[in-house]
């Protein structure tokens, strides 16, 4: 069947068999396509597996994280309708009663994220508060009426208890929605739920009424004169229908105001409620799913440094961030047949065992494992590269060292970024993440940043030392494998070392301050050449403290720490199995460049079609290109209009030119006609493609809409 | 910012600069600039990634810089990077400030691409490099008509008929514009005209200080040597060079049109005829291309499975590729092919599409919300539900509304429904904000066919493309076979009454009340109501207009031209 056609444009293709479904299993998708496909089932489960962790833990993590911020906003929306429930006379009350309750909710910029906490919002409130809760959003409410038929129909749902929802329907779409039907509605079903039986566990049957919640999504987007509306017509019922708003908000709380003139905002009692910020959120993020061993699957700096700067530059949204995630996931386990060996270690060493022959070739073949081979003695290289079982237990004790680095790499670094991170101006980064890239790019000792580091601490001063150490100390404990044991006890005599200390640092002070004595009352002359000599002093004395001593200690061991352990993944053999490298293709998907690449396509055709007779220098076309090619060069040297017939001049000139040759049959006439019609073609996809457009201003013209070299 | 400073005091005081003062002043720019792109490189040493400032359109060095840096931090292999070709500009060639051109210009870059013989196009395009350079100023050595006087000889007679007419053409203008208007005889003296031209209009308009480097452009020191062109380009401000050449309403073309060329439109056969006998250039490489995409098939596949949509990009015709991807993959799956470079194509057909044909759903809908909100919650309800959406051109005028992306956005973030579509505008990503970014879930693929536009431009109203008004001719008789004779007669009076009044420049239309007294003579009709019920059987077709004359009177007209009229009529008479 085709699919053109002049009177339709939507193809609606079923296939005859369509009861008896034939679904291709994915997998099928995941081998295919591909020549070596080894052990691609298993690599595509692997796949699966990982990745659902890796999103339960995120969404643990999520809850987690808003765990805080929904305890206050439910204790806030509990205790703001008790006025209702008292039914008080207390004068308080009575003002209070005339003001709709309103939780102002700042949730930074990263929309798409919102979704997410409004859900498990919806799911806290509907548990501990009230099952009325209403979601709305601005795109649903043009109006006032939407609003409310929105409004109702959504809280016809929320009640559950409902005999006949059927009938509820009808009412909903007999009756006017208006804000009396509401509060009628809700009378009718607080009376109806108060004389029926009494509810199940739900914690909201100890309220007489249970508070109704509207909760904005995207207030900034609703038009002005609705929310209002909505606001003053609601806070005249206000007694009758207890509402609670809770705004969403991407800004700043600046904005109710702004949208709100002060008659309306004044009949709002307004509370704020801040989330967490989103670069907390990736740290956390990067936290439980890089930092840690739990996960097999690493990413190399590279594809770290782009997923970042893609939520920092582009959008803070996390959801994004784990997209990335999930596609360099699937690439890694898609590209890289020895992937299969990326999962926990006694599952990999089991693995092993299983590895065809192709699979084994592939380990050799490992630039990383090359490396290894060739640090070997001469027997164990031809073992290594001819017998298979050999290879196959090599492979075994390679692996667990690769977890054995990543444990302690990760411990390392936490503990080097528990020094560094109160370093003033942050010569390695403020953020773990900053610091855990330069660790995987190079030797970090290397850098000159790190040198810088190294120069700082050597100025702490022993009360900052010493809570750093107790930090590093902990973060050793933490972890449960003991590979660090030894680090840790080190650690823990350094601590007593400086406690020890205290003593002597008295004597030191006596002694200073005996000097300080040395320095009455002068004139500045004096002051500034005593200054001056004690500098010199200290300067030829060198005479260093004890303190001194011990802190140049600590700073060395941690040196030879980081020397030992932060190794960058390179080094180590076997790390293509786990880390993911190309990020490319990562960059290709996610953070495309369409204006670039059709800019490069029209300009340099050679970059697409590897023909000799296209090569040219840069910024010039040879006159063989594709004619679209010409006629955009030809039109980037037009200021804003162009006249169609010049242009069809130059290109027919620079088309003939490279015809030339071969048109002796055809007539020139025909010719001409041709090239004309090539033109026309040229012209038509350039407006297509939105270079150009027709205009009225004047005849036979049209004009330019891309300004500079595109 | 000392710059601009500096322009303000320019603009305050109107003084004669000299030619050294101004050479002076430019090389303390430059080193100005050179200071400036000191600082950013220092920033780069004590932190790696630098956010890129939105507004710094003005430094140049920085953006380069910056740009190397990204790519560096992407460190995309020469091999691999075939696939996209970002890797190879950066961001300030393309999106740049556009110089002022001068009018001649594409003649002249024209007859250049032209001269370069075939077999060695690279050696003599290298000759000379300064020309291809974007300066506008032409070099001395070549004039274009010379070139063109040159290749008369041995060419057909297209560009030396056209260039007799158009010196025949030059039609009176106002002073400027023919002083401007290049006669193609002494390049040299034409060369000196336009640029006083230019000085003239420059005058007016700009600002003290761009006057004076206007002299500095014409000053003969800068003919001489290429290289302070390029100093003067590089330290030209850009941002002034953008508003010069968006200030003036006025823009210099020629006024050559399309009718005193014999050859003015064509209509769409025979444009394709003509196409068709086009051999395609480079089809070696074109299959190898598409090739390479075709084996990225069971990737999409799979990718769109997994939860994300593809969105095809680049050069070229994506529809092949897309019609091959559904004929080796989607041969077993329900799936919907969506045109979107279908005039006549909205949300509104896909959704129903959907509903009556992938869903088999007979209801109506309120609106299009209720329609999504249905379809919805059916995919929810049905999980072995699948659906597959293909849409040719997304970014398409029809589809490009926001609440069209909205409601397409919201069906591709369903889990069973895949999408994949392909986009061609240069702008096309502009569609979509955050919020549709993350439903749709993109993952971006390029594909640079070079394959013509062939079905997605043969429905718009191209710039060249005469209108063949075979539609309307066949519309026309399938109404007029359906009606009575006696309204057809009515119908032809009126045709026959406009065709006669063709040339009538201040012909409105048939008043109405003439229409019956001919209609009553005809022994059309007998009443004027009768009439009236006749005409709204027309007018529901669309085949009559009505338009209140001045004087109030109603005046009835047929809304198609004349020459598809006449054919009609010529048909019917051969009919009857």
């Amino acid at each position: 069947m085709a699919t053109s056609s002049v009177s339709k444009g939507c193809f609606v293709f079923k296939p005859n068999f369509k009861k008896r479904k034939i679904s291709v299993p994915i997998e099928e998708y995941f081998n295919e396509g591909k020549n070596e496909s080894e052990d691609s089932k298993l690599r595509f489960e692997t796949y699966q597996v990982i990745w659902q962790q890796m999103k339960s833990e995120t969404e643990k993590m999520q809850e987690e994280l808003n765990k805080n911020l929904f305890d206050s906003l439910i204790k806030f929306l509990q205790k703001s309708h008790s006025g209702f429930q008292k039914n008080s006379r207390d004068w308080g009350c009575q003002i209070k009663l005339r003001e709709i309750p309103t939780a102002a909710l700042i949730l930074g910029v990263n929309v798409t994220d919102h979704e997410f906490t409004f859900r498990s919002l919806t799911e806290a409130i509907q548990n501990n508060v009230t099952p009325y809760v209403v979601k709305l959003q601005a795109r649903d409410c043009p109006d006032i009426k939407h609003f409310l038929q929105k409004l109702f129909s959504q809280l016809m749902d929320c009640h559950v208890d409902v005999e006949s929802k059927e009938e509820e329907k009808d009412i909903q779409k007999k009756t006017h929605c208006s804000m009396d039907s509401l509060s009628s509605w809700y009378m009718n079903v607080t009376q109806k739920t108060d004389q029926g039986k009494p509810r199940k566990k739900r914690t909201s049957s100890q309220w007489q009424s249970p508070p109704v919640v509207l909760i904005l999504k995207d207030m900034e987007s609703f038009t002005t004169k609705v929310l209002q509306d909505f606001i003053i017509i609601s806070s005249q019922h206000l007694h009758e229908f207890p509402l609670i708003l809770i705004f969403g908000i991407a800004t700043s709380p600046v904005i109710i105001h702004r949208l709100l003139p002060h008659a309306v905002s004044s009949l709002l009692c307004i509370e704020i409620f801040q989330s967490l910020s989103c670069k907390e959120h990736l740290t956390t993020v990067i936290d439980k799913l890089l930092l840690t061993t739990q996960f097999p699957f690493n990413l190399s700096e590279k594809v770290l440094q782009i997923l970042t700067s893609i939520f920092l530059y582009y959008d803070f949204s996390i959801q994004n961030f784990i997209k990335g995630l999930q596609l360099s996931l699937l690439e890694h386990f898609y590209s890289q047949p020895l992937s299969v060996l990326c999962c926990n270690l006694p599952e990999a060493k089991r693995r092993i065992n299983f590895l065809s022959d192709n699979q084994c070739e592939n380990i050799r073949r490992l630039p990383s494992f090359r490396r290894y081979v060739e640090k070997q003695a001469t027997e164990k290289q031809v073992a290594l590269l001819t017998n298979e079982r050999f290879l196959k237990e090599e492979t075994q004790s390679l692996l667990e060292s690769l977890h054995v680095y990543h444990t302690n790499y990760f411990l390392v670094l936490r503990c080097l970024h528990q020094f560094t991170s109160s370093l003033p101006k942050y010569p390695l980064g403020r953020q773990i993440r900053e610091l855990y890239c330069t660790c995987l790019e190079k030797n970090i000792w290397d850098s000159e940043e790190y040198a810088s580091a190294l120069q700082l601490l050597r100025m702490l001063a022993k009360d900052e030392l010493m809570t750093i150490l107790q930090k590093c100390f902990s973060v050793l404990n933490s972890s449960s494998e003991k590979q660090l044991g030894s680090t840790a006890k080190r650690i823990e005599e350094l601590l007593a070392q400086l406690q020890s200390l205290d003593a002597e640092v008295k004597e030191e002070e006596d002694a200073s301050g005996s000097q300080s004595k040395g320095l009455q009352k002068t004139d500045l002359y004096h002051l500034q050449k005593s200054l001056l000599e004690m500098k010199e002093l200290r300067r030829t004395g060198k005479k260093q403290t004890k303190f001194e001593v011990l802190r140049e200690k600590v700073v060395n061991f941690i040196d030879s720490l980081v020397r030992e352990y932060l190794l960058p993944p390179e080094t180590q053999p076997l790390y293509e199995a786990v880390y993911f490298t190309a990020a490319h293709t990562l960059h290709e998907h996610l953070n495309a460049a369409p204006r670039l690449a059709l800019h490069t396509a029209l300009n340099n055709p050679y970059y697409y079609l590897k023909n000799e007779v296209l090569k040219s220098e840069e910024g010039c076309i040879p006159n063989v290109a594709p004619d679209i090619c010409i006629a955009y060069k030809l039109h980037l040297e037009c200021s804003r209009l162009i006249n169609l017939v010049d242009w069809s001049e130059a290109f027919a000139t620079v088309v003939t030119a490279a015809e030339k040759t071969d048109a002796n049959s055809v007539t020139s006439e025909e010719r001409n006609d041709i090239i004309h019609a090539r033109f026309i073609r040229a012209v038509s996809e350039l407006e297509l493609l939105g270079f150009v457009k027709p205009t009225k201003r004047k005849t036979d013209h049209v004009a330019r809409l891309t300004w500079g070299g595109c | 910012m000392n710059k601009l400073e500096l322009n303000e005091d320019k603009v305050l005081e109107v003084r004669f600069v000299g030619d050294d003062d101004v050479l002076n002043h430019i090389l303390d720019r430059e080193g100005g600039a050179k200071f400036k792109k000191e600082r950013p490189q220092l920033l780069v040493n004590t932190k790696k990634i630098i956010k890129k400032p939105e507004y710094d359109l003005k430094e140049d060095g920085i953006e380069v810089l910056k740009d190397k840096n990204y790519v560096e931090v992407l460190g995309r292999d020469v091999q691999e990077s075939l696939k996209n070709g970002s890797a190879t500009v950066g961001g300030n060639k393309v999106y740049s400030f556009q110089n002022r051109k001068h009018p001649e210009k594409m003649a002249k870059l024209a007859s250049e691409l032209a001269k370069t013989p075939r077999k060695n196009v690279s050696y003599s395009l290298k000759n000379d490099p300064e020309i291809m350079t974007d300066i506008p100023q032409c070099s001395k050595g070549h004039s274009p008509s010379d070139e063109v006087q040159l290749k008369n000889n041995d060419k057909s007679e297209f560009i030396s008929t056209t260039r007799v007419l158009r010196k025949r053409l030059i039609a009176p203008r106002n002073h400027s514009d023919s002083e401007s208007e290049y006669s193609a005889s002494n390049s040299e003296d034409d060369e000196e005209v336009a640029q006083e031209f230019e000085e003239d209009t420059n005058k007016a308009i700009l600002s003290p200080k761009t006057q004076a480097q206007n002299r500095v452009v014409s000053a003969p020191v800068y003919k001489a040597t290429p290289s302070k062109k390029m100093k003067r380009d590089k330290t030209s401000d850009l941002v002034e060079e953008y508003f010069e050449a968006h200030s003036s309403s006025k823009v210099l073309t020629s006024d050559r049109t399309l009718q005193k060329l014999k050859k003015a439109k064509l209509d769409q056969q025979t444009l394709r005829n003509l196409l068709s006998k086009v051999s395609p250039s480079f089809s070696a490489e074109l299959k190898q291309l598409n090739q390479q995409y075709e084996q990225l098939f069971h990737k999409w596949m799979l990718q769109l499975h997994l939860g994300f949509n593809i969105v095809l990009y680049g050069l070229g015709s994506k529809r092949d590729l897309l019609e091959r991807f559904r004929a080796t993959m989607l041969q077993d799956s329900i799936h919907i092919v969506i045109n979107g470079f279908f005039p006549g194509i909205s949300v509104k057909s896909i959704l129903n599409s959907i509903t009556e044909e992938v869903l088999d759903h007979m209801g109506t809908f309120r609106n299009i919300l209720d329609q999504l909100d249905w379809i919805i919650n059916k995919f929810k309800e049905d999980s072995s539900l699948e659906l597959f959406l293909l849409i040719h051109n997304l970014d398409s005028q029809m589809l490009r509304g926001d609440k069209s992306q909205q409601i397409i956005a919201q069906l591709s973030s369903l889990r069973n429904i895949y999408l994949i579509a392909s986009i061609d505008h240069l702008n096309a990503p502009l569609m979509w904000d955050h919020v549709k970014q993350s439903l749709y879930n993109w993952l971006w693929y390029e594909t640079t066919t070079y394959s013509p536009y062939t079905e997605e431009t043969s429905y718009e109203n191209s710039l060249l493309v005469k209108q063949s008004g075979s539609l309307p001719l066949s519309s026309l008789t399938h109404v007029s076979r359906s009606l009575t004779p006696n309204a057809r007669g009515i119908f032809r009076l009126l045709i026959k009454y406009q065709l006669d009044n063709q040339d009538n420049p201040s012909y409105l239309g048939l008043s109405f009340q003439d229409f019956y007294q001919q209609c009553r003579e005809a022994f059309l009709v007998n009443s004027d109501l009768t009439l009236r019920a006749q005409l709204t059987e027309f007018r529901d077709h669309k085949l009559i207009r009505t338009k209140k004359g001045t004087d109030g009177v109603e005046y009835l007209f047929i809304p198609i031209d004349n020459g598809t009229l006449s054919e009609f009529l010529e048909k019917e008479e051969e009919e009857s």
